[in-house]
């Protein structure tokens, strides 16, 4: 009888434990996706200028898109989107050579440098990015890189220069590549190179392509060094600076329902890739070969 | 330090080093000092021999031809102003063009690394000669030109693996570094107006800024504390409620994990400036939460989310946090499931309740597993530069002072340099924070278990 009552007891305590868990996870989860939901919602807004009256529009329409895309006199919105993704494909292969080879030096040669080298890396590492801007402006105008349409090779330069810096993710999976599979290469007479590409390589799936879409990403998220290097050459913004500038004083107002098209068109594919980068992420430190 | 200098030493012992070349070498050898490549040219290593000797040509002419000059300009800095000039002849006046300090201190910095690369491979010549001299008398197989490329895809790999990647280091990292290092004890500061000529001022902005008699260093010490206070929140309170967050969604009985899961990655997935351009947006006096909550009739006038600045030190907390919160979450899902399951049991047994639990074995576990992560997110948020220029700029700023109530070491530095051109000021600031956040890092990073068994997966 005891018994069935405790029983009865810890029952009744576990649904109320259910309840308040799922009501919370609801409370929670509305907090963080309505934001999203509205700023969808007022992309298809009819209203004008920034004032709004309520969460959702009084009309909706597609002209925000339209506007977006085809008036281009002020805000080039297309050729913005042109220009990131140039300087993205270029960072992208420079950078994941980089981080690649580093890391793969790192890890499985052993030379006298290796571990200084790794530790001025992870020092390099702590300076605030953009401390040094101002003197890399300086040394990109010296080389004649800051004016013109050189702004988007100064740019895929600063994104892809140091890249190499950020060599741990990569580094720590290489490190479980078993070195077995290293010396039966050897031993076939293969030289380190080959063992780098036809063993490491192929091995490494999860962090190539972990390694190409962080770095594919990084002009579309960043925004400091486009703003510092760009300065007022418009025709060069990437997209980051041109959804910051509508909402500057002076355009909000015509732009501030474009300015959430802008941000659903970029926010929809970069989305995409965040999570299939995720997946490989968790596979990556899963290891290479699974037991 | 010293202990592990050693102890590489001995696993990469090399009898050629320069030392010995010179204490040991022969006449061809000890030439080599002067003329680079002598001992790999009598040792028919025609072209390694004419390569070291390209490189000390190319050298000398470019130290004549203005190397000398970047130096001496680099140490006395300074220079002429541009000058109004009469021109009697056209009538008119016209300018002299004056010298560019920033120009002499970029080629100054520049021709001191090229110095090092070339004293560098100045050492590897002397190297290289007296290993082939060596060789050659103990009748070993001197490397053609042709054996050292094939060496570069196998015994030196490394070498042309980490040659592009470390020139690009070297160019847009550590240049630029040293380039503001060195700005650090300059005069150059819109201060006196020292934007084109600018000299050598020691270390007297260090005492500008870590001095409490002065605006500049008042503003420093009051943003440091700020900064500390908002590192400590935002990286303690994520971490804690992104993890108690994924404990609910890993709770056995929580239906549909993977839709709650969503929910939040989908947050994390939106680029970080949309979000917070968004919420900037919808903060503002007259945003979408004011107006909802005054037509709701709530409030009679706007709440002063970024304008006041206790209000607008708890908002960017806040936001931080619904920033973060998901990607703690995803970090931390992995390793709670690797808590073992005996350790709960065992508690239950003994009664323990969730909040017991959690402080005496989930969150110890974590602690010490995840101590790495939660220094980069530490020095991550130190350096937490978007959040805070894209919610508030920093403001409310008080009248008269360079730093607004919300800004961080980071933000300052920027308006320091980017706004106000105060440049040595900032790149003071900018190593202030380095050495805190260096010291702090490399201690952890060194007692933690991933660099002291690396290989312990092998």
């Amino acid at each position: 009888m005891a018994k069935e009552k405790k029983n009865s007891s810890m029952r009744t305590r576990r649904i109320i434990a259910d309840t308040v868990t799922h009501i919370v996870l609801a409370v929670l989860a509305f907090i963080w996706v309505i934001p999203i939901v509205w700023i969808i919602l007022l992309s298809f807004s009819t209203q004008k200028g920034s004032y709004v009256t309520s969460f959702f529009p009084k009309g909706y329409t597609l002209k925000n898109y339209v506007k977006l895309f085809t008036d281009i006199q002020v805000l080039n919105f297309p050729q913005m989107f042109k220009n990131t993704f140039i300087i993205a494909c270029f960072v992208c292969v420079i950078s994941t050579f980089f981080v690649l080879s580093a890391a793969y030096c790192y890890s499985r040669l052993r030379f006298k440098m290796r571990k200084p080298l790794m530790n001025v890396s992870m020092i390099l590492g702590l300076f605030p990015g953009f401390m040094s801007m101002v003197a890399v402006y300086y040394i990109l105008k010296a080389v004649g890189l800051s004016e013109g349409s050189m702004i988007r090779v100064a740019l895929i330069l600063v994104y892809s220069g140091g890249a190499a810096i950020q060599f741990t993710i990569a580094k720590g999976f290489f490190d479980t590549v078993p070195k077995s599979l290293d010396e039966a290469a050897y031993l076939d007479g293969a030289t380190k190179f080959q063992v780098f590409t036809k063993v490491t390589v192929p091995l490494s799936k999860p962090i190539i392509v972990y390694t190409v879409l962080t770095s594919f990403l990084s002009p579309w998220l960043d925004f400091i060094f486009a703003k510092v290097i760009c300065r007022a050459n418009a025709e060069y913004y990437t997209v980051s600076v041109g959804l910051w500038k509508m909402l500057e004083k002076e355009y909000i107002d015509n732009w501030y329902t474009s300015f959430a098209a802008g941000a659903v068109c970029i926010s929809i594919p970069i989305a995409i890739l965040f999570v299939i980068m995720q997946k490989y992420y968790t596979d990556g430190l899963s290891g290479a070969v699974k037991g | 330090m010293a202990k592990i200098f050693k102890k590489r030493e001995k696993e990469f012992d090399d009898p050629y080093t320069v030392g010995a070349a010179i204490k040991n070498g022969n006449a061809v050898t000890r030439l080599s000092m002067l003329f680079m490549g002598l001992g790999n040219l009598t040792h028919k290593q025609i072209v390694k021999g004419l390569l070291y000797l390209g490189i000390e040509i190319a050298y000398i002419l470019f130290m004549v031809q203005g190397g000398i000059t970047n130096l001496y300009h680099l140490i006395t800095l300074g220079g002429r102003p541009q000058e109004e000039v009469w021109n009697e002849a056209k009538g008119i006046y016209e300018y002299t063009s004056g010298d560019s300090t920033i120009l002499f201190l970029l080629y100054g910095v520049a021709t001191l690394f090229l110095t090092v690369a070339f004293l560098v491979a100045w050492c590897a010549n002397l190297k290289s000669a007296y290993t082939v001299e060596c060789f050659a008398k103990e009748g070993k197989h001197i490397n053609s030109f042709k054996d050292d490329l094939k060496d570069l895809i196998n015994k030196r790999l490394h070498w042309t693996l980490l040659a592009a990647p470390w020139t690009g280091i070297l160019i847009f990292t550590i240049l630029p570094l040293v380039f503001m290092i060195c700005m650090a004890f300059t005069s150059y500061s819109k201060v006196d107006d020292k934007l084109t000529i600018f000299n050598w001022v020691g270390l007297k902005n260090f005492g500008t800024v870590l001095g409490m008699g002065n605006s500049i260093g008042k503003t420093f010490w009051s943003v440091l504390g700020w900064t500390l206070i908002w590192a400590v929140f935002a990286t303690f309170l994520n971490y804690i409620l992104g993890m108690l967050l994924a404990i609910i969604i890993n709770r056995k009985t929580t239906r549909c994990k993977g839709f709650w899961r969503f929910c939040f990655i989908l947050s994390a997935a939106i680029p970080q400036f949309v979000s917070l351009l968004l919420m900037r947006t919808m903060l503002k006096d007259n945003g979408l939460i004011n107006v909802l909550l005054m037509n709701a009739g709530l409030i009679d006038s706007p709440l002063p989310f970024l304008t006041d600045a206790t209000w607008a030190r708890v908002t960017v907390i806040l936001i931080n946090l619904w920033v973060g919160i998901p990607f703690t979450m995803m970090q931390v899902t992995g390793i709670l499931q690797n808590i073992p399951g005996e350790l709960y049991e065992a508690a239950k047994v003994d009664g323990a309740g969730p909040a017991t639990i959690f402080f005496k074995i989930t969150l110890p576990y974590m602690l010490f597993v995840t101590t790495p992560y939660l220094i980069t997110t530490f020095t991550g948020n130190i350096n937490n530069f978007n959040v805070i220029f894209l919610l508030t700029g920093g403001a409310p700023v008080p009248v008269g002072s360079t730093a607004g109530k919300t800004d961080l070491l980071v933000t300052w530095l920027y308006k320091l340099t980017v706004d106000q051109q105060y440049f040595n000021v900032g790149a003071v600031v900018g190593i202030l924070t380095f050495v805190v956040l260096a010291i702090v890092s490399l201690v952890t990073y060194h007692n933690t278990g991933s660099y002291k068994n690396e290989e312990g997966f092998q």
